[in-house]
């Protein structure tokens, strides 16, 4: 036998080797369970550093908890870039993860005009949708395939009105950026505020795209109201708000700001600066909390990101938001029914959540506790630290709207 | 000002009747899409209604020499008029497309009528003022328009109550291919004509167009009222196909996209928006979905380089090869 | 009262901004006669530097502007004489789709060197806050804002007005035919007064990132207010601009404050009728 044969004859064994090798991939490929899961964002833009503490919630509950999957159920994430508010292009993107990339599962939902968008579309596609940080109540009741588990604007901002009033304070000024969430929080802040004997001497609604604040917010300082009401959705535009008060001059005036915890979010504080003293908000989560599921996620986070990264309360939306889809997962196998899926979906809980407990309702929406916070100074870095919390909260909305 | 990049070209040379044989087959290709292509068919749709929008843009820019960065304005229009009508409860597809060719053609005129007095820069300006305008109107109308939350409720019937619009986006491809088809041989009779011809004269010389005794001012009108009466057709099909409007159906990005399309295929050539349109948008499915940077800088110094070296678009690239081809063959 | 003098106040600090980068813009662009929607490249580009300089080397902000103002000067003259001396004369097609394509490439690029986040500016303590002034609570950062606008303007119009290089300015917007036959070196003067253009809009950039924060998207989403200031301005000159972008200035900050609902329909209904009512822009007024 010459050497061309060995040649041959080895030529032949790799062939054959790598035949069988991808016969039995086949065959394991037959047994597993992929499930797909759509994933839409803000990855770029100004708003995607809020997309980015979704994304990295995501990936990191994938790593620390893949190996709970059933036996052969594997999960792949497919994402995409909405581009910020931009409800058109969540909808095509949509579309195209369920038409061509055959995805079981959307999630994501950072913006409530995108969240809508996509909620209307599953209603045909009959795709569950894991809403994690809309916070426009109206998202659940576009389809029956939809869940949040992020929070509404009713839910922060309903009981925060209560507690103003309570506070003495006499006349407010509502200042909200202008779409769904903003709109709902005017309403559900005016509302509670009013109905406790507060009145609203004024009120503005700014575009999402302005970027110069400081005319809004001298009117507001000229008006003197004794507390304002301030919502922005959060991350860079958080902290251009707080220097914008403060060049105004209302941080240093007897004028009290107060809002959803987007306005104070903890990872902003460190660009915000001291301008943020004293500032209470009302929100699910502060990566401050000390009960021990928060420890271990800002702990797991910091490991994973760096120990100058803090997870925010998209984060901790995410994070929930994948493990009601993981739970899901698991309770079906792999194998995922979406009438089923929801059905599992709108009975979740976990009592030991990051945030406290928290379960979804029949409505879709999340009910938790809410907690106040201030925003101090704690060993030399800025926090939100909580000092009340309320229990288990639903929707206020879906509840005053009822019947 | 060099007439290369927008002046139309004379007919290809290929005999008319084999023109005639070969016109049906691309069009026939697409109506099979849906089988090989399954999936793609939003894509598809969107890339028609596009064509429809461009068509529109090269009676302007190709054709009268009207540059605009303003389209979207008309488009928008369109596409809001369409929604909010089927809000409202009149949901037939082709009365709120009609409804909506009839808005966009009055806004049309009323721009148009303003802005077709001044030229060049101002020219320039007032068409983007105009679109600016049209879109902070719907930013600030939430009660109307739902603003940056887009249009929620849009709502359409069944094409001839027969055909729903599906999720898989089936009935929405083969209308938006209809109104194209109806679209495209409009256009094609409009250039043909001698208001047509008007138009290229009053582009290439406006001085020798009015001292020969036509009207430019009542012409330049007239083809921005159909430009947008189709520009609003198109707006009101991406309404109908999508079953929601929003804001970036007014936005500058949008009328900047559709001017690159079209000068991607070649303007003032009726066939431009038909290879340009499904070359930028399927270039831009296949490269910008999770990291645009590449897909911009890629786009970007595609478009410089046809500026400075390639004037004329992707057909003008073709119509030079044939003609240096044609050139050699006649030497030989 | 006060509430007058204080809608003035920061309705003149924003129309500087809007000037400081637009100016370079009318000159140009009537200089050279084409149309550049890519100015606002320039402004990101020098409001990036100082950024950059300032966040990661510890630069004082001053210094920090002068730097993006001279190295985005130079970048503008090579790429005149590299790229845009080749528009000259071309279709206003052409120049609308290069310019287009400028300012991808440019937001393509910045997005891959400092990624897709807006670039926060931690402004100097002593910006920081609010001043006395005539009896009124101003912010620091405004206030400097028009004090070193307004020195800038005072070099300038000096410069444009009393100069050799200004009166050569001058001379071949008006006709440059003319000037050339004079003895004026229009290939130089194009280039130098693109550099001074673009290094304007590098230092109105950097100076204004508080307010236009500084991110890939800059040059597409501020071009309609540079675009606006010149053409309400008129082309080729330096001081209708300035009138154009304080009259913008204060026109968006008066509805701001006063009618919030409105937004910039205003603004825009406001540039609609003033350039068909005056097609060369206020210039045309001035002259007639």
């Amino acid at each position: 036998m010459g050497i061309p044969a060995m040649i041959s004859r080895r030529l032949f064994g790799i062939a054959f080797g790598t035949g069988a090798a991808v016969l039995l991939a086949g065959a394991l490929q037959a047994q597993a369970q992929t499930v797909k899961i759509g994933v839409i964002l803000t990855y770029s833009g100004r708003d995607a550093a809020l997309g980015e503490q979704i994304d990295r919630s995501i990936d990191l509950f994938v790593k620390l908890h893949e190996k709970e999957l059933p036996q052969g159920v594997k999960i792949e994430l497919i994402k995409r870039d909405d581009t910020g508010v931009n409800p058109d292009l969540a909808k095509r993107l949509a579309q195209e993860l369920v038409l061509r990339d055959k995805v079981q599962i959307l999630t994501g939902g950072q913006w409530t005009p995108n969240a809508m968008a996509v909620a209307a579309l599953t209603k045909e596609a009959k795709i569950p949708f894991v809403t994690m940080t809309a916070g426009g109540s109206a998202v659940t009741l576009q389809s029956p395939y939809v869940v949040r588990t992020g929070w509404t604007l009713w839910q922060t901002s309903y009981p925060l009105g209560e507690w103003a009033a309570k506070q003495g304070w006499k006349n407010g000024y509502t200042v909200v950026s202008d779409f769904a969430p903003g709109h709902d929080g005017e309403a559900a802040f005016t509302k509670s505020f009013t109905e406790n004997g507060g009145k609203i001497i004024g009120s503005v609604r700014i575009p999402l795209k302005t970027t110069d604040y400081l005319p809004y917010f001298q009117k507001i300082k000229d008006m003197n109201p004794d507390v304002v009401y301030v919502f922005n959705p959060g991350g860079p535009q958080a902290t251009a708000f707080m220097k914008a008060f403060d060049d105004v001059g209302i941080t240093k005036s007897n004028i009290k700001l107060i809002g959803p915890g987007d306005i104070t979010a903890s990872d902003e504080l460190p660009n915000m600066g001291k301008r943020a003293l004293g500032v209470i908000t009302m929100l699910q989560y502060s990566p401050a909390a000390t009960r021990k599921a928060n420890v271990d996620f800002v702990a797991a986070w910091k490991k994973e990101y760096g120990a100058n990264t803090v997870p925010n309360y998209f984060a901790a939306a995410g994070w929930d938001g994948m493990r009601a889809i993981f739970d899901v997962i698991k309770a079906q196998n792999g194998k995922i029914d979406p009438d089923a899926t929801m059905k599992l979906l709108r009975q979740w809980k976990n009592p030991n959540s990051p945030r406290g407990p928290v379960r979804i309702d029949e409505h879709g929406d999340i009910v938790q506790n809410l907690y106040m916070r201030r925003v101090e100074e704690k060993d030399g870095v800025l926090a939100n630290v909580e000092f009340a919390t309320i229990e288990q909260v639903g929707d206020p909305w879906k509840v005053l709207n009822k019947k | 000002m060099t007439a290369v990049s927008t002046s139309g070209p004379a007919y290809p040379a290929a005999s008319s009747q084999l023109r005639r044989l070969a016109l049906p087959l691309p069009w026939l290709a697409t109506a099979a899409l849906p089988l090989f292509l399954p999936g793609y068919e939003p894509l598809a749709t969107q890339i028609l209604v596009m064509i429809v929008f461009a068509l529109s843009l090269d009676l302007l820019v190709g054709y009268a020499g009207i540059v605009t960065l303003g389209h979207a304005g008309l488009f928008g229009m369109g596409a809001y008029t369409a929604g909010i009508l089927s809000v409202y409860g009149i949901t037939d597809p082709l009365l709120t497309a009609g409804c909506a060719m009839l808005v966009a053609a009055a806004t049309g005129l009323v721009f148009g009528w303003a802005m077709l007095r001044t030229k060049d820069l101002t020219l320039l300006m007032l068409t983007m003022a105009s679109a600016f305008l049209l879109y902070e109107i719907a930013n600030k109308a939430t009660w109307l328009t739902g603003g940056e939350d887009g249009l929620q409720g849009v709502n359409f019937s069944s094409l001839f109550g027969t055909f729903a619009f599906d999720f898989r986006g089936i009935t929405a491809f083969y209308y938006s291919l209809a109104v194209l088809f109806v679209v495209f041989l409009a256009v094609r009779a409009l250039i043909a004509s001698p208001f047509g011809w008007s138009l290229r004269g009053i582009r290439e010389n406006s001085a020798r167009m009015a001292a020969i005794g036509c009207p430019i001012l009542k012409r330049r009108v007239i083809v921005y009222v159909i430009s947008a009466a189709l520009a609003g057709l198109a707006g009101a099909l991406q309404a109908q196909a999508t079953q929601f409007v929003a804001l970036y159906s007014l936005s500058f990005e949008l009328s900047g996209n559709i001017l690159i399309m079209l000068i991607l295929g070649g303007s003032g050539r009726l066939y431009g928006a038909f290879i340009g349109v499904p070359a930028f948008m399927f270039a831009q499915d296949l490269l910008a979905k999770q990291d645009p940077a590449n897909w911009f800088l890629g786009l970007g110094i595609i478009l410089i380089v046809l500026v400075m070296l390639a004037p004329g678009g992707i057909l003008g690239i073709a119509e030079r090869v044939m003609a240096a081809i044609r050139r050699r063959r006649g030497a030989a | 009262m006060t509430t007058a003098i204080t809608i003035l106040f920061f309705g003149i600090a924003y129309g500087m901004i809007l000037y400081l980068i637009s100016v370079g813009l009318s000159v140009t662009m009537g200089l050279m006669n084409i149309v550049n929607l890519a100015h606002g490249v320039f402004a990101m580009l020098g409001g990036y530097i100082t950024v950059t300089l300032m966040n990661h080397l510890g630069v004082p902000f001053l210094l920090a502007l002068a730097a993006g103002c001279v190295l985005v000067a130079i970048l503008g003259f090579v790429l005149e004489r590299l790229l845009y001396r080749h528009l000259y004369g071309r279709s206003e097609l052409d120049q609308v789709l290069f310019s287009i394509g400028l300012i991808f490439v440019s937001a393509a690029l910045a997005r891959i060197a400092w990624g897709p986040l807006a670039q926060p500016i931690e402004l100097p303590d002593y910006l920081k806050g609010q001043v006395e002034f005539l009896g009124l609570e101003l912010p620091t950062y405004r206030l400097a804002l028009v004090g070193f606008g307004f020195a800038v303007i005072a070099g300038l119009w000096f410069g444009f007005d009393r100069t050799l290089f200004g009166a050569r300015i001058r001379a071949t917007v008006n006709n440059r035919e003319m000037a050339q036959s004079v003895g004026i070196d229009t290939d130089r003067l194009f280039a130098l007064a693109f550099a001074l253009g673009t290094g304007l809009a590098a230092l109105g950039g950097g100076l204004g990132a508080d307010v236009l924060a500084i991110a890939p998207t800059y040059p597409l989403q501020y071009i309609i207010y540079f675009l606006i200031v010149v053409a309400v301005g008129g082309l080729g000159d330096i001081k209708a601009p300035f009138l154009a972008a304080i009259l913008i200035g204060l026109a968006d900050t008066a509805c701001r404050y006063f009618l919030p609902e409105v937004g910039a329909i205003f603004i825009f209904a406001f540039v609609f009728v003033v350039l068909i009512w005056l097609p060369a822009g206020i210039m045309q007024w001035r002259r007639s």
